[in-house]
């Protein structure tokens, strides 16, 4: 990552007036203070991520070497369920839609934001505090909840989407019925819920850009749009490529929204149309008893795209950065 | 938040899930042996949806003096995940544990994660339905579940849509109009007709639901649980019968909002009901239908959807004490109870031939007598056998591929190589 903290040097530890032992043992204390107190203040994390974080990937990697039967018998099968998942057609159908989602929701997301994150940017608006509030308000809201009403809006019978489209004369659509209407769906749900997220951390980077740029850009004359796309989008890359990693990870884990959407049904429509890997993960290795060995090959597989993805966005920002 | 801790997070939700570290979140069961005589101090009973069993623990209690904490789980969606989570744990599972039809065969599979009941109780295989107390058995001859209720097959039909059509409305009247599943397609043809071109039914998986257990052979298994879900002729009449009434069907697949919203639109005129589905369909139709509705017989006989067992797992402390309660819970008298509580149908036999459970009526469907409707179908029941993945196979093959045909997403044929493909991965065990 490029996001740079600078830290203070250590001051050295004041003279202390006392006695030579008193000073020594104080001494080694200040030393052993010094040495090893700050591995005990990170120390929780490393628990904490040890134990649910660590071991259950571990685990899943142990069990996705087997035959494994989540309430009965398993045996080690070495990589068949890595070969077979290769070939795996609706494995493939997953990613997909994953990215097919992740594609719908993340391009014109980020847009919005940055589109947004200018307007907030600006110091001419009045009641900022209550529109940087307000734009958040949707990310608080409870994924379930957001995924029910979105789920309602989109329905084909009695839904608002559908009786707005029939005023400029759209026949009902299916919403759940054809990849494109439930990607379009669940892309939907997902914007509303992260741009104003997106939002907030793209201002906070704006708001870091100094300001005698912006000035000495309006004497030499430049306009509003020409000082965005000179100084303001060059200066929140490093931003900008953080909130991408941010959202490719959230794409990849897409669950909670396909998964309302189709009625609770872990397929994500009859011919999988919406189906995401993460569904997929656990059709196969929570709903199937029987193939939780394969599902844990499915959960390593979705690991490794989400490192893939990070690394290209890391290349990307390293490349961009010279 | 930092990159990492994103990154961790992401880990411990998708990875912790998969591996089911529930024994970080299982509830601890209480190991109270009290020191008489080492009777338990509590037994514990799960169960899902509404089974009637409030009244009958509060009597169990005061005849053994042993204390039951009755555990309900609203959905059996939500039961599942926990019962799997005690399992593979090996500890939090309620010492009598309640088993759905689809539950109960997939759990067969690994019979050694419950007791075998019939060392522990007298001898009940004469006393129910005969089919349904094979069904309790694993593989390796263990009885594992007491049979509880039974999902035995009627229609709901709205009596003021079927006026409006020009249909009968009398209850015998509309049962005559369909002794077969010809009859039934040719009464929605008139509904259609003469209500504007409404459609008849929920949805064709629906019908396929109804057919399938009607037909007395195996169904995606045969006895050796080899599949053969693309040669089975019970498969294929429920495929063709279903997929045949499309022109009449709603479309509203089952537990969508489309269709729990269909019932008080009146977007369709029937559908089928097990006796646990009268209340959903009373819910959905609200206060304001109230005597709309009215209760015929199931095209074609019988039927079965879902019906129940109670198991006692064998990581339970208490076995002896657990099986004991599930034997009462399951008995003649308490069967007639449940049905009164909350119209789970009996499977004892002599259950089903009590006064008070045939002369029942239901008030909010227009007084049918429910008790006898449903008394009348269970003996019609045809037994079948179900193989361990049954219920994936039903509802991640079957009704899928229906419903893609349904919507128009496949012709028959497509629709059928999907069935026949995803029928062998889902059906793989």
């Amino acid at each position: 990552m490029s996001l740079s903290a600078t830290t203070a040097p250590p001051s050295p530890a004041p003279p202390r007036p006392g006695t030579a032992p008193r000073r020594r043992r104080g001494h080694l204390l200040n030393r052993l203070d010094l040495k090893y107190s700050p591995y005990l203040y990170i120390a929780p994390f490393f628990l904490i991520f040890g134990a649910f974080g660590l071991y259950p990937m571990l685990r899943t990697a142990w069990m996705s070497l087997h035959d494994w039967d989540m309430v009965g018998d398993h045996s080690f099968i070495g990589i068949d369920n890595y070969t077979r998942l290769v070939s795996d057609e609706y494995f493939w159908n997953a990613l997909v839609n994953t990215f097919g989602i992740f594609a719908l929701s993340t391009i014109p997301q980020l847009l919005l934001a940055l589109f947004l994150a200018n307007l907030l940017n600006r110091s001419l608006l009045r009641a900022k505090t209550f529109f940087r509030m307000a734009i958040f308000v949707p990310n608080v809201v409870s994924v379930a909840a957001v995924a029910i009403v979105f789920g309602m809006l989109f329905q084909r019978e009695f839904g608002l989407i559908n009786w707005l489209l029939s005023f400029v004369g759209i026949d009902q659509i299916d919403w759940d019925g054809q990849r494109w209407s439930a990607w379009t769906a669940i892309a939907t749900m997902v914007n509303w819920r992260w741009t104003g997220y997106n939002t907030l951390i793209l201002l906070a980077g704006m708001q870091a850009i100094p300001k005698d740029l912006y000035e000495a850009a309006a004497i030499d004359g430049a306009g509003a749009w020409r000082q965005f796309w000179r100084i303001t989008l060059p200066m929140v890359r490093p931003t900008l490529i953080f909130v991408v990693i941010l959202s490719t990870i959230g794409g990849m884990q897409l669950f909670t929204e396909p998964l309302l959407f189709g009625n609770g049904r872990i397929l994500g429509g009859n011919q999988r149309e919406f189906q995401t890997l993460a569904m997929y993960m656990y059709e196969k290795g929570i709903e199937n008893l029987n193939t939780a060995g394969y599902g844990a090959a499915v959960a390593w597989a979705i690991f490794v795209i989400i490192v893939l993805m990070s690394l290209l966005n890391f290349v990307l920002v390293r490349r961009s950065a010279k | 938040m930092s990159l990492t801790t994103r990154r961790t997070r992401m880990a411990a939700a998708a990875l912790a899930a998969i591996t089911a570290v529930g024994g970080l979140a299982a509830c601890g069961k209480d190991d109270d042996t009290s020191s008489e005589g080492g009777k338990p101090a509590k037994l514990v009973v799960d169960t899902f949806g509404e089974m009637g069993y409030d009244e009958l623990v509060k009597q169990y209690e005061q005849q053994t003096g042993i204390k039951v904490e009755l555990r309900k789980t609203a959905q059996l969606g939500e039961y599942r995940p926990k019962l799997v989570r005690y399992l593979a744990t090996g500890k939090g599972a309620a010492d009598v544990t309640a088993l759905e039809e689809g539950i109960l065969n997939e759990f067969k599979a690994n019979p050694r994660n419950w007791v075998d009941l019939a060392p522990l109780v007298a001898d009940h295989s004469t006393e129910y339905l005969p089919w349904k107390w094979e069904l309790g058995k694993a593989p390796d001859g263990r009885l594992i579940g007491l049979p509880t209720d039974v999902g035995s097959l009627a229609v709901c039909y709205r009596k003021d849509l079927f006026e409006a059509a020009g249909l009968p409305t009398d209850r015998d009247q509309v049962s005559a109009l369909w002794p077969d599943w010809n009859g039934f397609h040719e009464a929605g043809r008139k509904y259609k007709q003469g209500s504007g071109g409404k459609a008849f039914i929920d949805s064709v998986t629906a019908v396929s639901n109804g057919v399938l257990f009607q037909q007395g052979s195996d169904l995606f298994y045969d006895k050796e649980n080899n599949i053969i879900a693309d040669s089975s002729p019970a498969v294929k009449a429920a495929w063709e019968t279903a997929t045949s009434m499309v022109d009449i069907s709603a479309k509203t697949a089952t537990w969508s909002p489309e269709w729990s919203g269909g019932f008080k639109q009146g977007t369709f005129a029937a559908t089928f009901c097990p006796s646990w589905m009268l209340g959903i369909v009373a819910d959905n139709s609200g206060e304001a239908n109230k005597g709309k509705w009215d209760v015929a017989a199931v095209p074609g006989g019988g039927g079965n959807w879902g019906g129940s067992w109670l198991a006692v797992p064998e990581q339970s402390a208490h076995q002896k004490e657990a099986a004991k309660l599930a034997e009462f819970l399951t008995n003649a008298t308490s069967q007639v109870e449940a049905f009164k509580a909350k119209g789970p149908l009996p499977t004892n036999l002599e259950a089903l031939k009590n006064e008070a459970f045939l002369s029942y009526t239901n008030e909010y469907f227009s007084g049918a007598p429910t008790g006898k409707i449903f008394g009348e179908s269970v003996s019609k029941i045809e037994p079948v056998h179900l193989g361990p993945k049954h219920q994936a196979v039903k509802e991640n093959a079957l009704e899928p591929a229906l419903r893609s045909f349904e919507n128009g997403q496949a012709s028959k044929e497509k629709a059928w190589e999907q069935f026949v493909k995803d029928a062998a991965i889902q059906g793989a065990f």
